[in-house]
């Protein structure tokens, strides 16, 4: 039992955590007995990697759709370079939007450099929302577009080893 | 689904206390049980409504890297363009949208040339090019739904 991790002891931990959090009254303890450290010490390096901002989230993935969340647009706008940060950050802090996002133009194939994702139950709420949101931010003459999905495909919470380190498992 | 377990998906968005006992914080928060709460995560699981359960690491910050992609698919191929994006490990999401560039996907790779190379083999296998859209900038992420 040690009380820091070593190298291939915190490889292994996140190889576990990569399948979730064992879902029993200590969580950490069952992870230290697996990759033979104290709970302590595991807790810890979770800890870290936490305030180290390793983790995009430490809860949950959702399937939203599941969840009656199927209305899911994708609002692209094309904004004039000098002005993307500022509006990026308006349109970002603004309610209902979940993501928000800068991206490259590729002319001549595509034009929009700012991205925002809105999730809703139903279509027309959400189109009534992100008009209402641009008309609020004076933003309705920007050329945009909503583009709403109709199908998923594929919908994963993503488990990403580098390459490298799946190999050791 | 119940209102604990309305409450549970909503608290659980913000993550879990990172504490030996998390559950056990968690429950007193919401006036229920430790193996209640475990119980009911169990159940969300199995039944779909959750894809998955604990931290997740931001592959970026490992050196990893993500990306947007979009395809414009002749209609006729949409079906065998899906499957093949389906059978690659690399993408994340794939979703049809109204456009015509209608088939946008996510791909998470450990490496920023895993995604080239990833790019490479969708445009090679499917005879289409990829309109790829990584990201720049993050203004806001905060992928929570008041269920």
């Amino acid at each position: 039992m040690t009380l820091t991790l070593d190298h291939p002891q915190s490889l292994q931990l996140r190889r576990l955590l990569e399948a979730g959090l064992p879902l029993v009254s200590r969580p950490y303890a069952w992870l230290a007995e697996q990759v033979g450290a104290s709970e302590q010490a595991v807790l810890e390096q979770v800890r870290q990697w936490n305030e180290g901002g390793l983790f995009r989230r430490v809860g949950l993935v959702l399937k939203h759709r599941a969840l009656g969340f199927r209305a899911n647009a994708m609002l692209v706008l094309d904004v004039p370079d000098a002005q993307i940060d500022a509006i990026g950050h308006r349109l970002g802090s603004a309610p209902g939007v979940n993501l928000c996002y800068q991206r490259p133009r590729r002319l001549p194939q595509w034009r929009y450099n700012l991205f925002c994702m809105v999730h809703g139950r139903e279509r027309e709420q959400v189109e009534r929302q992100i008009a209402g949101l641009l008309a609020a931010q004076g933003l309705s003459e920007l050329p945009h577009q909503l583009l709403f999905s109709t199908r998923a495909f594929k919908q994963c919470g993503g488990r990403f080893a580098p390459a490298a380190e799946r190999a050791h498992g | 689904m119940d209102e604990l377990d309305r409450q549970l998906i909503n608290r659980l968005q913000h993550g879990l206390p990172l504490v030996r006992q998390p559950w056990e914080a968690l429950a007193e928060e919401l006036g229920s049980s430790s193996a209640t709460l475990r119980a009911r995560v169990q159940a969300l699981l199995e039944d779909g409504t959750l894809t998955r359960f604990g931290p997740m690491f931001d592959i970026e910050r490992l050196g990893g890297a993500f990306t947007l992609a979009a395809l414009s698919v002749p209609e006729q191929r949409f079906e065998e363009v899906a499957a093949v994006l389906e059978a690659m490990p690399e993408v994340a999401h794939n979703y049809r949208r109204e456009h015509a560039w209608n088939m946008w996907f996510v791909l998470g790779c450990a490496t920023p040339e895993g995604v080239a190379e990833t790019i490479a083999r969708i445009e090679a296998q499917t005879g289409l090019p990829v309109l790829n859209l990584p990201k720049e900038r993050t203004y806001h992420v905060g992928l929570h739904f008041a269920v």
